[in-house]
């Protein structure tokens, strides 16, 4: 089967930083893929690589079978590419019902289609995936007056009215109240199983990862140190040691 | 605020509006004049409340709409009213396209690059209009003037600076309930997001300007006839006055709001008026302090000041709902 995404020996720089070198990873249709390695190894970089968000120095990013890697953010996005932020990125001014229309499909459309309301089926959605995330009661409160966690929510829940065929997660536990974690990764989980998509989570939390990803890729440096299954991931002697030359 | 109350203070807003002109004819040019600012608050709302984009140059539009609509006027030769629609329709047309040809190069820039570049575009318009002879140069443009045969002049352009108001108002705010206007405000919250997100920003930021300049230029064809006399720098592109009012009006009405802008021009422009006929020589220095004061004390405007105290009476549930 071919790859829904195929990133092949992207290198990208900041001045002397090297902070992807040559990284190459697949993501295949329906997969849960994860992405590890410790604070500064280029996970978020990569992101930024795949996404558009600036140009990259060599390599190829193919979404679909087509080369990416040239195209701008919001081109990429409108292919069914989606990615959410690190620091978490909602329109703070506008409540969680507003958040989520403007994130329908077709609210991506041409400006003159865009002069119209919204569809019921948008409202309909757009309840139903706050019900999913768990902001049912907070749907009429300005987006910014969220906590943090809950901010986290509302932004995977429009990622998904955004009907992606990828979604790339930057952190999604990362701020989120520990004891909610358990059920957004159950919430992970359904989206794949049960809306069809396509995920590959960056994703600190070690435990968190591997009961949730089928494959991972970790970065140690901006190089790919491991890939794999879970198990083999973990039980890489690179891994253990990349990991706890960091943070023990 | 009920709905009642609200539908009975609006009534009685159209009503005052109505019979103004005929009640105070010695005040028709500045009741008139009231209607243009309701305009310019209202525009420059569209990019500066709305879409977070603060403009500064919008005044290029309003003066762009003064002189096509003359130079129209001057050179078809057609009868005075139909002359005057024609101008009008191309001042709104030809400013629009301007706003978008700029939008392209311009609204690639953000926050305060923006505001900076946009400054200069009414500073250099005055300039090349100024040197221009095809538009008289220094000593500017009188269009033709309206039919001496005939009365009403003053309710004539009274009347249709209202109309051109309640277009504005009534399409400003149908366009903010659609998805273009949720759009503009995903824009101002954090363009960065909706372009990750795959909304086509340039075209609606581009579209927006568009829209904004189509009612100011309409609206600087109507102020030339208006005025009767279209200076390069005092008139069509006065960025020190016109242009620095649409913004003042808006905030201190309220930014990114459909009311603010027109509650911002009627105060605005009342207070100002009254600074002339009663503080003369010193009106300048009046408005410099009124201009600070409403930064400072009003950096939400009347109607963000009102909701903060009285969010009641704007619908707003301040609790969950379940
Ligand atoms: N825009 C930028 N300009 C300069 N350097 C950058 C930029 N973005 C990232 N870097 C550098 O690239 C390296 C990789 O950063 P990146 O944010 O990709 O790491 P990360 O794996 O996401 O880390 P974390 O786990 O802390 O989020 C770091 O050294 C960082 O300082
Ligand atoms: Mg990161």
């Amino acid at each position: 089967m071919s790859a829904l995404l195929k990133v092949e020996n992207v290198t990208k720089t900041f001045g002397g930083v090297v902070a992807n070198r040559s990284v190459s990873l697949e993501v295949h249709k329906g997969d849960i893929a994860g992405l590890i390695g410790p604070n500064g190894s280029g996970k978020t970089t990569l992101f930024n690589s795949i996404v558009g968000a600036h140009p990259i120095d060599s390599g190829s990013v193919r979404f679909e079978g087509k080369e990416i890697s040239r195209l701008i953010v919001p081109t990429i996005a409108r292919r069914g590419l989606i990615r959410t932020f690190q620091q978490t990125r909602i329109y703070a001014e506008m409540n969680c019902v507003e958040n989520m229309r403007i994130s329908a499909p077709d609210a991506r459309g041409s400006v003159l289609s865009l002069l119209s309301g919204f569809s019921n089926q948008v409202d309909i959605r757009a309840e139903e995936l706050l019900d999913f995330v768990g902001l049912a009661s907070k749907r009429f409160l300005r987006a910014g007056s969220l906590s943090f966690g809950q901010q986290k929510l509302l932004e995977f829940a429009m990622a998904l009215m955004s009907e992606p065929k990828l979604l790339l997660l930057d952190e999604p536990t990362a701020g989120v109240n520990p004891t909610l974690i358990n059920g957004l990764i159950d919430r992970l989980v359904r989206a794949n199983k049960e809306l069809g998509v396509t995920l590959l989570v960056i994703e600190h939390n070690m435990r968190v990862i591997m009961n949730l990803a089928e494959h991972i890729t970790c970065l140690a440096h901006g190089e790919v140190l491991a890939q794999g299954s879970p198990q083999e991931v973990r039980d890489n002697p690179s891994v253990v040691e990349a990991y706890l030359g960091v943070s023990a | 605020m009920t709905k009642a109350q609200k539908y009975s203070l609006i009534g009685g807003g159209l009503f005052l509006s109505l019979v103004a002109p005929f009640l105070l004819p010695q005040l028709a040019t500045q009741l008139t004049m009231l209607w243009l600012m309701v305009v310019f608050a209202l525009t420059w709302d569209t990019l500066g409340g709305q879409m977070g984009y603060n403009s500064f140059g919008n005044i290029l539009f309003f003066g762009i709409g003064a002189y096509a609509c003359a130079v129209l006027q001057r050179d078809l030769g057609l009868d005075y009213f139909i002359g005057l629609a024609v101008g009008l329709a191309f001042a709104g047309v030809l400013s629009s396209l301007v706003a978008i040809i700029l939008g392209f190069g311009m609204l690639g820039l953000r926050g305060h690059y923006f505001a900076i570049g946009t400054l200069g575009l009414g500073i250099a318009a005055g300039e090349i209009a100024g040197g221009w002879d095809y538009v008289g140069a220094g000593s500017g443009m009188v269009p033709p003037l309206y039919p001496t045969a005939l009365a009403g002049r003053e309710l004539f352009f009274y009347f249709l600076m209202f109309a051109l108001a309640l277009a504005t108002f009534f399409i400003l705010r149908a366009l903010y309930a659609t998805k273009f206007g949720l759009a503009l405000n995903a824009i101002r919250d954090d363009e960065d997001k909706a372009e990750a997100m795959g909304l086509q920003t340039t075209q609606v930021k581009s579209f927006a300007w568009a829209v904004s300049a189509l009612f100011l230029g309409i609206g600087g064809g109507l102020a030339g006839n208006l005025l009767g006399f279209i200076d390069p720098r005092d008139v069509a592109f006065a960025g020190a006055t016109f242009g620095v009012w649409m913004v003042l009006m808006a905030i201190l009405g309220g930014k990114g709001t459909v009311w603010g802008p027109v509650i911002g021009a009627v105060v605005f422009h009342i207070t100002q008026e009254l600074f002339w006929t009663y503080l003369l020589g010193w009106q300048r220095v009046a408005l410099g302090l009124l201009i600070v004061a409403i930064v400072v004390f009003f950096p939400n405007g009347i109607l963000g000041t009102l909701r903060e105290q009285r969010p009641e009476w704007f619908g707003e549930k301040v609790e969950e709902r379940a």
